[in-house]
């Protein structure tokens, strides 16, 4: 399976490698520089590199290249799911994934990734055993290992790999029991030039926070399961529960993970809770154009719309804009022409607009085609779909925990074609 | 002292050796020779700089030290390290690990380290010794000999109490890649095989494929291991061992056998990485051992173009050569070991792991029935919200599905829609699933989407959706003018590289049906001024040349220009330039002759030679000179001969040859290790090879092929008695053998439930020990069978086989039938001629019996006993017959009353047969506690040989319900009848057996009676009788035929055929046919009826009648209302029962309260709600006055 990995930044350096198999030399990342180079950005770097002894499957999060060698067949979405996966933990662990956190917790992601794999075959990649195996750094013990020279190397063995909850580790207490979950639903929307929807969909996730004593048994019901089309399952959830009640029965893991990613059925239609108006120009004949959007709510239910950002990735003819919006900050860069305006709220009774002209290059013809409008929103204590939580009741335990629940409805990829 | 630290404890000798070890590598070191002066001192700052940076020590006002200390000698790089390693304190040991470990990471060399690290195995700090491990692999395999003092330390962390370290142990002893320990490598995965923790038996299988990388020569010994591990039951085993098993012995697929039911269902509760592999392996283990399940559509199949192009027309066509392929092969019975698999992978499709769900969803394209493959669009779809690689993988994958199964995808269509954001390889990728999705219904919201597309700002993306409406138009004719009128415009655009990609798709799209296209062409020649592309100006070229009669007038003209630019062009053009000169020349030589002649002229002196070949060439095939010879006069054929079209296809096609979600299939060329997935084969292996209990499968096999040359005379022998035992033996097991796999199933999927936690480790072990006990007491038992019982049955084997063939003359499907009920001596259902035969049969076996048998009179006695009753009894009156059977059922719940004696005569419990033959009504509770025993000792049987277990099928008191089929009236004197036998139907045990009894009671004789056309709702299948030759006026035949109803009781429809005519016919089970009786004790019962409450539980209130009033009388009723078997119950006045469905296996459980009075309470437990609500009705129309 899996025989090395080379952490690699955006600048081409190797700045990790760890080998589970013999060696490989690192001069195999060539082949993987050589692609990188064909491919003009970063993301269109070809997932799978083959050489003529080693195959190369990569992801890029973060800013960095986690390029796994593998030398026989395997499925490659098995290699880039771990890969994944191993960048999950370590933003689980640090907080941030980054180059500067990867090289100052060294010693940690060493022993993460040798806790992992083993022969290059997935061994513990729940990130609950793993933490009880090596404690995550925190501020704390930091401070105190300096002192005292102890280390982040748990020193109680580890049960959670035995026991027929893997994903919990046995022993968990709290003073305050409480469990949270968040209904996040994104909207993915392709608007075209007049405003009519294209394509429209939404994908929800129920993320928790569960912080429980004990071994608790959890179900959640919701009033309206039928919405939901097409679900996958953290895989704490008893699926043939759900198959036939309906109902998410699980013993949580310790912490935060995802419970439940859903996608709401395309026979419901989306509503779209904003609506762009747009007027963008290009003159043939004069090296100026004019510019003009304006934003506003649709149906939000009475919510209000927060957290407004228009980005747009304008033609390489434009030169700069010179623009004034009725609120917020844009910025325009005129190197990689992207022009992003944060707008922040929407006041419905003012309506938020960005109005000015842009400078062409001189002698060039007009651009053919009107730059897409990305946009990003957020509206709290809704989920667009409808679907509520009716109750979440907990068996096993005999404390009453606190629970909460929030709703929250944000924009995907969401765009409007001009 | 904590375990971890335990693990790590070398030896003071080993340590010592160490030291000394490390001495003379320290004199070697201080060698004057190898030291070259100076420089040692700058590299130690840099090192400083970048390691210490790295790691903000505390202690670095240690390492100048050190670094004094070793400036005298060598430079070794290293010395402040090796100081830090030596010294007694852990934090220094610690750091000195710590700053190693990032040079390991950062790839720099550390093995001059090695001596002084691996003695700081015997560490007591356990991060220390963790990062000494992770040294230690990474640097064993170059120094071996000082890795082996490592060695011992392992060795006897192999021995710990402590499981966790034992598995720590193994871990990293199996990871050092030193060849010389492979002897104790291989000991040590032996003996963590068999340990009692599954952690170890994993890291086990873990080490395996280590061990075979080192050493591929211990192949045949890893094979053992794993065929070991195989047969373990627990998840955490699983997924581990069948890796190893890919890694090591792909092509033992045997040894999957006996465990694929076991994978199938334990699948669900492994880890997911393991779920991966284990999917995949079955996949290409199904594809060996199952039929294709599209094998009726296979002639479809062969021509995927058609349906490319396929309409709803085509779509509606595509039905009849279907039915006409059924009617014409035998029908296809799906293996239920091939249902078990899609049917255990399908939730899988649920996963948060995109891996697993790609894995689930190639099974499901390599082996499931066409119908079925649907299912997985959806979580196909649902992974391309995922990350961007995972989005480029299931793309592709797509891509070669949507070729496959257009349909499938359809209706997800927006979802592949491309946004502006998208990075282009995923652009390109979803624009061919959207070519490939392509039809005539939706093509004008495609084109109208590519259109958005064409005005992108990524022009490698616009070059991809030129491309991709050429796709479109050649393979959908309606659109293809509107496609070529969108592309012309196209030429029109200022981007030069959308012209030229434009210019070379319709040339592409002409060269199909050019002559309907002439202004295109002529449109196309004036484009020649203002493109500049090479590429696309040669296309023009080729087109103006090829259709030049088309273009009569322009074609001289356009030659006149690029005469005039000859040389100023592209080699590529100036080549097309040859060629038109030299086609118009031979079309048009008045006008073209003078300037062909000046192009070849140019060329002649040109640069490249290659167009300097051509105008040579060119000019001695066309101009006509003396010398030129008969080629001259074919040069008009060679240069203007008709040109296929090219074919636009997509650069997925066939590439499902490669298994889906492979890198060979991303790839498109078969990578390193790559399994070929095998196709369908054209003959099922035997199915029995699953079945689990080994000794078993073998007895079977060498039956079978005894059974093949039998040629003995038929009364030969006569050991009848064998055939109770024997199917008394393996008939439990059919029932047992299912019962026992869901239930582990159940428990495994309630253990990660509900009660958990601190027992679960122990549990696992328990369980292990409690199989191992029982695999002791089988053993002696197996004995005993052996000894006495398998070798009469062969002969019993015989002894059928023959009377089978005897049969088939005169009669002819009727065997397998009568063959069962001779035996059991029910006359009720037989025929009159097997019944002639049967008594035969009874005759000429009790006589030799007595004389050649010395047999322990109480086994053999006691079946004879019963089987003398069991006749009797059949004749007398129904209702008394029922009360035996019925306080047979009381006792121990078997299906027949014979059987009960049969198990315990083959125990050799004379006592116990005593008390059932004798004395039948007994107290419910003793023999119950016999039963249970019973029942776990033969679980994990399982049901071998189909005819001997048919020999104990006698339909008993349902044969009275008989439900007539077809009249005789309408059946034109033919009269057929059925009944439910409430026996197992053993070619599929998810069917319910149906007795159909034919008579003729017309003039004529019926010939070719079967089955045909059968319409079935979905769901329900159905196993056809064998076709009765013919039957005679005045005879009778009776045959049986399974049918799944899938748990439903909706009526199965076929046409019965006979040489004449057809009737359409149907069957319509009652609910309580739909179930098959269940053994269970009480307190079984008690815990499942507790899992299925709410939802799944039934209450019903109501009165007894006076006739119902003795426990009897209601037990009766019950039992022939459904199919149940009776659940004994210590209290009085409640009355439990257990059945479960037939097909799905869901436990139905029926309780019975009797309140004061005539008042009763009726309850039914189970998941399938409207089989309860059925059976509550039923049963409580059983029960009224």
């Amino acid at each position: 399976m899996i025989h090395s990995l080379f952490l690699i930044n955006s600048s081409g350096d190797i700045f990790l490698e760890k080998h589970w198999k013999s060696v490989v030399s690192r001069s195999v990342c060539d082949y993987f520089f050589e692609a990188q180079e064909r491919a003009t950005e970063a993301e269109n770097v070809p997932p799978v590199i083959p050489t003529p002894h080693h195959y190369l499957l990569s992801v890029y999060r973060h800013k960095i290249f986690f390029v796994a060698v593998i030398q026989t067949e395997v499925p490659p979405l098995f290699v880039i799911e771990f890969l994944h996966r191993v960048v999950d933990t370590f933003q689980d662990y640090f907080g941030v994934c980054s180059e500067v956190v990867i090289k100052d917790n060294v010693v940690v992601v060493y022993e993460v990734l040798e806790e992992m794999l083993d022969n290059g075959f997935p061994l513990a990649t729940e990130s609950n055993i793993l933490k009880e195996l090596i404690k995550p750094p925190t501020i704390l013990r930091t401070v105190v290992n300096t002192i005292t020279g102890s280390t982040n190397v748990g020193d109680q063995l580890p049960t959670g790999q035995l026991s027929v909850v893997p994903w919990r580790r046995t022993g968990v207490k709290y003073t305050n029991n409480e469990a949270y979950f968040d209904v996040i639903e994104e909207i993915d929307a392709i608007i075209d030039k007049s405003g009519s929807t294209i394509t429209a969909e939404i994908q929800g996730v129920i993320d928790a926070c569960v912080k429980l004593t004990g071994m608790p048994d959890l179900t959640l019901s919701f009033m309206n399961p039928r919405l939901l089309d097409d679900v996958s399952f953290h895989p704490c959830v008893r699926f043939k529960r759900w198959e036939s009640e309906r109902i998410l029965s699980f013993i949580p893991p310790d912490g935060n993970f995802r419970l439940l990613s859903y996608h709401v059925s395309a026979q419901n239609l989306v509503a779209i809770p904003v609506y762009v108006k747009h007027n963008i120009n290009f003159r043939d004949s004069s090296s100026l154009g004019r510019f003009e959007i304006t934003v506003g709510p649709k149906q939000t239910m009475g919510k209000t719309v927060e957290g407004v950002m228009v980005t747009s990735q304008m033609p390489k003819g434009v030169l700069n804009m010179s623009l004034t919006p009725s609120q917020g900050i844009h910025t325009f860069d005129p190197v990689t022409k992207l022009l992003s305006w944060d707008v922040g709220k929407i006041n419905p009774q003012k309506l938020p607009s960005l109005k000015g002209t842009m400078s062409l290059q001189a002698g060039t013809s007009k651009p053919d085609e009107n730059p897409t409008i990305n946009l990003q929103f957020k509206i709290q204590q809704l989920a667009i779909s409808g679907l509520k939580v009716n109750r979440l009741d907990m068996y096993g335990e005999k404390y009453k925990p606190f629970k909460g629940i929030k709703y929250m409805t944000k924009a995907g990829k969401f765009q409007v074609r001009t | 002292m904590n375990p971890m630290q335990k693990l790590l404890q070398l030896p003071a000798s080993a340590v010592n050796l160490v030291r000394s070890q490390q001495g003379m590598a320290r004199e070697e070191a201080k060698s004057p020779v190898l030291a070259p002066d100076g420089g040692q001192q700058a590299w130690y700052s840099a090192m400083q700089a970048d390691e210490l940076r790295l790691l903000k020590s505390p202690e670095q006002e240690a390492a100048p030290e050190n670094s004094t200390g070793s400036s005298q000698t060598q430079p070794l790089r290293h010395d402040d390290l090796k100081e830090m390693l030596d010294s007694n304190k852990d934090s220094l040991k610690l750091e000195a690990m710590k700053r190693i470990v990032a040079m390991i990471a950062r790839g720099k060399n550390a093995s001059d380290l090695f001596p002084a690290v691996v003695k700081n195995v015997a560490c007591k700090n356990i991060e220390v010794k963790k990062l000494v491990y992770v040294y230690l692999v990474r640097y064993a395999e170059e120094q071996q000999d000082l890795a082996l003092l490592s060695i011992s330390t392992f060795q006897r962390g192999l021995k710990d109490p402590n499981q966790l370290i034992r598995a720590s142990a193994l871990r990293v002893l199996s990871s050092i890649r030193v060849p010389i320990i492979v002897p104790i490598m291989m000991l040590a995965i032996k003996e963590a095989a068999s340990d009692m923790s599954p952690y170890v038996r994993k890291t086990a299988a873990h080490a395996i494929p280590k061990l075979y990388s080192l050493d591929s020569d211990q192949k045949d010994q890893l094979i053992e291991v794993i065929e070991k591990l195989l047969s373990d039951k627990t998840t955490l085993v699983a997924g581990s061992v069948v890796m190893a098993f890919e890694e090591v012995c792909p092509e033992r697929i045997d040894l999957i056998h006996k465990n694929y039911r076991k994978l199938c269902n334990l699948l669900i509760d492994v880890e997911e990485w393991g779920q991966v592999v284990i999917i995949n392996m079955l996949t290409r283990y199904a594809r060996t051992q199952f039929l294709s399940p599209n094998q009726n559509e296979s002639l479809l199949e062969e021509n995927p173009e058609k349906a490319f192009y396929g309409s709803e027309e085509e779509d509606a066509k595509e039905d009849k050569p279907d039915a006409a392929s059924l009617v014409k092969r035998k029908p296809y019975v799906m293996d239920p070991d091939h249902r078990l698999l899609l049917r255990n992978t399908k939730p899988l499709l649920q996963s948060r792991n995109a891996a697993v769900v790609m894995a689930v969803a190639q099974l499901y394209f390599h082996l499931a029935p066409k119908a079925e493959v649907g299912v997985i669009a959806k979580a196909l779809v649902r992974l391309l919200r995922s990350h961007s690689e995972v989005q480029y993988v299931v793309l592709q994958n797509v891509a070669t599905m949507s070729i496959k199964r257009r349909g499938m995808f359809e209706p997800y269509l927006k979802s592949f829609y491309i946004r502006s954001t998208d990075p282009t390889q995923i652009k390109i990728l979803k624009l061919e699933v959207l070519t490939n999705l392509a039809n005539e219904t939706n093509i004008s919201t495609i084109l109208r989407e590519f259109q958005t597309y064409i005005r992108s700002m990524d022009k490698d993306f616009v070059a991809a959706t030129i491309q991709a409406i050429g796709r479109c138009a050649t393979n959908i004719g309606k659109v293809r003018d509107t496609c070529l009128n969108g592309l012309v415009q196209l030429l029109s655009n200022r981007d030069e590289l959308v012209v030229a990609e434009s210019v070379v798709v319709i040339k592409k799209l002409l060269q199909m049906q050019p002559s309907q296209h002439s202004e295109i062409i002529k449109h196309m020649a004036k484009l020649t001024d203002n493109i500049q592309v090479p590429m696309a100006r040669a296309s023009i070229l080729w087109l103006i040349g090829e259709y030049c009669e088309h273009v009569p007038k322009m074609a001289p003209d356009v030659l006149r220009k690029m005469a005039k630019s000859f040389t100023g062009e592209e080699d590529i053009v100036k080549l097309q330039v040859i060629n038109l000169a030299a086609k118009l020349y031979l079309t048009n030589s008045k006008q073209s002759k003078l300037l062909t002649q000046y192009v070849l002229n140019l060329a002649k002196y040109d640069q490249n030679y290659d167009i300097r070949d051509r105008a040579r060439f060119i000019r001695q095939l066309i101009v006509p000179t003396e010398k030129s010879g008969v080629l001259n006069k074919y040069a008009k054929k060679l240069f203007l001969a008709q040109k296929p079209a090219p074919i636009l296809e997509s650069s997925f096609k066939d590439r499902d040859h490669f298994q889906l979600g492979s890198l060979s299939h991303l790839l498109n060329t078969k990578a390193v290790g790559y399994q070929e997935l095998p196709d369908w084969p054209d003959e099922a292996p035997d199915p029995s090879v699953r079945n689990v209990e080994v000794p078993e499968w073998t007895k079977c096999t060498s039956r079978e092929k005894r059974k093949e040359k039998v040629e003995k005379p038929f009364y030969s022998d006569s050991e009848g008695e064998s055939g109770p035992t024997e199917s008394a033996d393996s008939e439990p097991e059919s029932v047992s053998e299912s019962e026992s796999e869901s239930g582990s199933g159940s428990s495994s999927s309630s253990g990660s439930g509900s009660d958990s936690g601190s027992q679960g480790a122990e549990s696992g072990d328990r369980s292990e020990e409690r199989r191992k006990k029982k695999k002791g007491k089988e053993g002696p038992r197996k004995a005993f069978l052996d000894t006495a019982g398998s070798n009469p049955s062969e002969e019993e084997e015989e002894e059928q086989g023959k009377k089978g063939k005897r049969k088939k003359k005169p009669q002819h499907e009727g065997k397998g039938d009568s063959g069962s009920s001779w035996e059991e001596g029910s006359v009720s259902e037989s025929s009159s001629s097997e019944s002639d035969s049967g008594s035969e049969a009874e005759e000429s076996q009790s006589e030799p019996e007595s004389k050649r048998r010395p047999t322990p009179p109480s086994s053999k006695a006691a079946p004879k006993a019963t089987r003398k009753g069991t006749k009797e009894i059949s004749l007398l009156d129904l209702d008394d017959y029922r009360e035996t059977e019925a306080r047979g059922r009381e006792g121990t719940c078997p299906r027949s009353p014979s059987r009960p004696v049969a198990e315990l005569g083959i125990l050799g419990l004379p006592e116990a047969t005593a008390r059932v033959t004798t004395a039948p009504p007994q107290p419910a509770s003793s023999p119950s506690v016999v039963s249970t025993s019973l029942v776990t000792d033969l679980e994990g049987l399982s049901l071998t040989d189909t005819s001997l277990a048919s020999t104990l099928l006698s339909p008993t008191f349902s044969a009275v319900r008989t439900h007539e089929l077809l009249h005789r009236m309408a059946g034109e004197g033919l009269s057929v009848e059925y009944c439910f036998s409430r026996q197992p139907f053993v070619p599929d045990p998810h069917m319910v057996a149906v007795h159909i009894q034919f008579s003729n009671s017309a003039e004529a004789e019926v010939k070719g009676l079967r089955v045909c056309a059968p319409r079935l709702l979905p769901g329900i299948r159905l196993q056809e009788f064998p076709e009765i030759e013919s039957l005679a006026p005045g005879d009778t035949a009776s045959v049986v035929m399974g049918i799944d109803f899938s748990d439903s009781t909706q009526a199965a429809n076929f046409q019965l055929c006979t040489h004449s005519r057809q009737f359409y016919v149907s069957i319509q089970p009652p609910v309580g046919e739909l179930l098959a009786p269940v053994f269970m004790s009480e307190n079984e019962f008690k815990k499942e009826q507790g899992k299925l409450t709410g939802m799944s539980e039934i209450t019903e209130k109501l009165t007894l009648p006076d006739q119902c009033q003795s426990d009897q009388a209601i037990v009766q009723r019950v039992m022939v209302a459904a199919n149940v078997s009776r659940v004994p119950c210590g209290a009085d006045h409640v009355y439990r029962f257990a059945a479960k469905t037939v097909t799905s296996g869901s436990l139905v459980l029926i309780t019975l309260e009797r309140k004061d009075g005539a008042r009763a309470q009726l309850t039914v437990n189970s998941e399938k709600m409207v089989i309860g609500t059925m059976l509550v009705q039923d049963v409580v129309q059983a029960l009224a006055p």
